[in-house]
């Protein structure tokens, strides 16, 4: 076949194409490669996931071990059931504990596993059975004021008692 | 005669929606053609082979420029905004993700429209206007499947990578002006691009608008230049309308392309 | 003239809209001829032959080529059709993007499987027949007028038609040019022994070099007959068209609906 100088123009167009997906795929949206076959999946149940979306990161001591792939509302019960798909190479004791996290003041929510001291594994598909549910800056806010009252009142009645003591 | 001239605006605009849409009819037409006649095109694929590089190839400093240029206005403008709140630091994700779903398909589009369709469109159109079509045709060679097939296909092949290297020089634009001139940490700005960045979410989905882009810029080109009035005034009316029709279906496309996927 | 017709014209009628071009013309060429169309400007020359051609069909009356119908082809008959076909364009219409050398070739290469070197022998001979041996390398655009129409002959003949159409091959060509042309035409049309349709309104050089004229006036046949009985025709019409007067059975005014007088408002109310 003949070859002329367009053809390598235009193969050196199609090149950079390619080169620049790659880049997009790897470098820019870190595409890690790892198949299905090397991952599997936990449940963890919280009361309240505050701002935890899907794709969030799931990590342990600060490193990035999975990514929570699903969230759904138990109607039974009325949890919030969250799917960690996390990677093969990592495994969790039976009395691992999971908890949600902000990253920062107000930064993204994610999900942190704490490992326990349990002998044996989470199996795929197994349920974490210690949870703490998000901080909701309302609940955190009442939570302080109520006690705050608390505390005013309990001070109030102490001064009364010192008062009316001698 | 009052009222005439009342709803002679109304009549106008009536009688534009109905050729609008005349228009479309064939338009499609004209893509059931064009499929139709794409044989040739694949089977001897030196012809659009030839035409990628007058489509894509010749508009490969057009793109590395603007998407570089576009890139760097992303930093500086991006660092402004985000200094104030204090998050600097998601410039990277910032700049990537404009860049990945708008920016870089719908900018490319545009740039692919006024530099490759109007030059498609003028070319057929002067073809047809020196006779050079019908001579084809009376050669028994199929002008659609000789001419407007092999143009067709190199613009569907070249938009999307033109719209890729859009995005890698923005991103590249991006980074000159955070972490070259400004001194972000560049750690933080592709780690940051990285989280924020999902490979289907955001690049493939960007790619699959261009390829959308890419056969509807290539349509109106060649449609326009083949059914161009046969004179030097047709040619050049049918080139404005290449790059004005390209450019309100570029925008009107990417709102609904944008609708389904995010 | 003879019976054995190659192309032949059955009362047919063409028009766009209400506006008739041509109304049931009826004529024969026959094989191996060379016939020039004549008639003004605009009088529906060129639509003859597109009719030929099959890029129009014929609204009534039959347009047998070879015995077939040709306003009857389906698109496959059609370009098969055409392949057996050669036109010239007015103005050459060479492919502007392709050489000397590839608007020749075209033809040879859309049609066929020759190898290389085959094609490369036929489009040099058929450069030879024409006398531009040694333009293959040259873009249209650096051709002069006459010789861009040369090589548009030579692209016509790359596959040996049977029938050659002429679409005003004389115009806007020098008088050599124009004198070349038309012994190429006179000398392929003998040499391969094809029927050809000349369309032109250039009288003298036609004459010289056909085996049979057709007028055309106002959609109809207004006069025929070979060029010695053209030539000696006393039809006022024939007349004036061979020796160009400005006025007589044509005139010289267009068919304004209003008087002059009309015109400048001269009239009284």
């Amino acid at each position: 076949m003949k070859r002329s100088i367009i053809d390598l123009w235009v193969g050196i167009f199609v090149a950079i194409g390619l080169a620049s997906v790659t880049f997009l795929a790897l470098k820019v949206a870190n595409l890690t490669p790892q198949s299905d076959s090397n991952s599997y999946t936990l449940i963890a149940e919280f009361d309240n996931i505050g701002g935890l979306k899907v794709k969030a990161p799931v990590k342990s001591s600060g490193v990035v071990v999975g990514r929570v792939s699903n969230i759904e509302l138990d109607t039974k019960r009325y949890v919030a059931r969250a799917t960690l798909t996390l990677n093969g190479q990592y495994h969790f004791s039976r009395d691992t504990s999971a908890e949600i996290l902000t990253a920062g003041l107000l930064g993204e929510q994610y999900v942190g596993l704490v490992q326990g001291g349990d002998e044996e594994n989470l199996k795929p598909g197994d349920r974490v059975q210690l949870t703490s549910s998000a901080l909701v800056l309302e609940q955190l806010i009442g939570k302080f004021m109520t006690s705050f009252a608390e505390g005013n009142n309990k001070a109030a009645a102490d001064a009364a008692r010192a008062e009316t003591a001698p | 005669m009052m009222l005439d001239t009342l709803f002679a605006p109304l009549r106008k605009l009536g009688h534009s929606t109905i050729n609008a849409i005349w228009k479309l009819g064939v338009m499609s037409r004209f893509l059931l053609s064009i499929l139709t006649h794409s044989g040739q095109s694949l089977l001897r694929f030196q012809l659009t082979i030839r035409e990628v590089y007058f489509a894509g190839v010749l508009s490969l400093i057009i793109i590395v420029v603007s998407g570089l240029f576009v890139g760097m206005v992303l930093g500086l403008q991006g660092y402004n905004t985000l200094s104030r709140f204090g998050s600097a630091d998601a410039l990277g994700a910032l700049v990537a993700l404009s860049l990945l779903r708008e920016l870089g398909p719908v900018l490319a589009a545009l740039l692919f429209a006024s530099r490759s369709g109007s030059a498609m469109t003028a070319e057929i159109g002067l073809m047809k206007a020196t006779e050079q079509l019908e001579a084809m045709s009376v050669m028994a060679v199929d002008p659609v499947a000789r001419v407007v097939a092999p143009r067709f296909w190199a613009g569907v092949i070249s938009m999307p990578i033109l719209a890729a290297l859009f995005n890698v020089m923005g991103i590249f634009g991006g980074y000159l002006v955070g972490v070259v001139m400004i001194g972000l940490d560049e750690g933080t700005f592709w780690s940051q691009m990285q989280n924020n960045v999902d490979l289907h979410f955001d690049v493939v989905n960007g790619l699959i608008k261009s390829l959308f882009f890419g056969i509807a810029v290539t349509l109106i080109a060649v449609f326009e230049g083949f059914d161009a009035t046969p004179t030097a005034a047709g040619v050049s009316s049918a080139t404005t309308r290449t790059v004005v029709t390209s450019a309100l279906v570029i925008l009107a496309l990417d709102f609904v392309l944008t609708a389904f996927m995010f | 003239m003879q019976n054995d017709s190659f192309i032949e014209f059955k009362h047919v009628s063409f028009g766009y809209g209400d506006r008739l071009i041509l109304q049931d013309i009826s004529l024969k060429i026959g094989r191996g001829q060379l016939v020039a169309i004549m008639g003004g400007s605009g009088s529906g020359k060129t639509t003859l032959l597109r009719l030929i051609a099959g890029q129009i069909r014929a609204q009534q009356g039959q347009v047998l080529v070879d015995g077939r119908d040709v306003g009857r082809m389906n698109q496959r008959e059609l370009y098969q059709h055409r392949r057996r076909m050669g036109m010239l364009f007015q103005f050459g219409a060479l492919f502007t993007d392709l050489s000397v050398f590839d608007n020749v070739a075209f033809p040879i290469r859309e049609h066929t499987s020759l190898s290389t070197e085959m094609v490369r022998d036929l489009v040099l001979m058929k450069l030879h027949a024409v006398g531009l041996r040694g333009t293959e390398s040259l873009m249209p655009a650096e051709l002069s007028g006459g010789m861009a129409r040369r090589i548009a002959l030579a692209r016509a003949i790359a596959l040996d038609p049977q029938i050659m159409l002429y679409d005003e091959p004389f115009t806007g060509l020098d008088p050599i040019s124009l004198a070349t042309i038309a012994l190429l035409i006179k000398k392929l049309s003998d040499a391969l022994g094809t029927s050809a349709v000349m369309v032109t309104h250039d009288v003298h050089k036609s004459l010289e070099i056909v085996d049979y004229v057709y007028f055309i006036a106002g959609g109809k046949i207004a006069a025929a007959g070979t060029p010695d009985e053209v030539r000696a025709s006393d039809s006022p019409w024939v007349h004036q068209f061979v020796h160009g007067e400005a006025d007589g059975p044509v005139h010289f005014a267009y068919p304004a609906q209003q008087s002059l007088a009309g015109s400048f408002g001269l009239e009284g109310a």
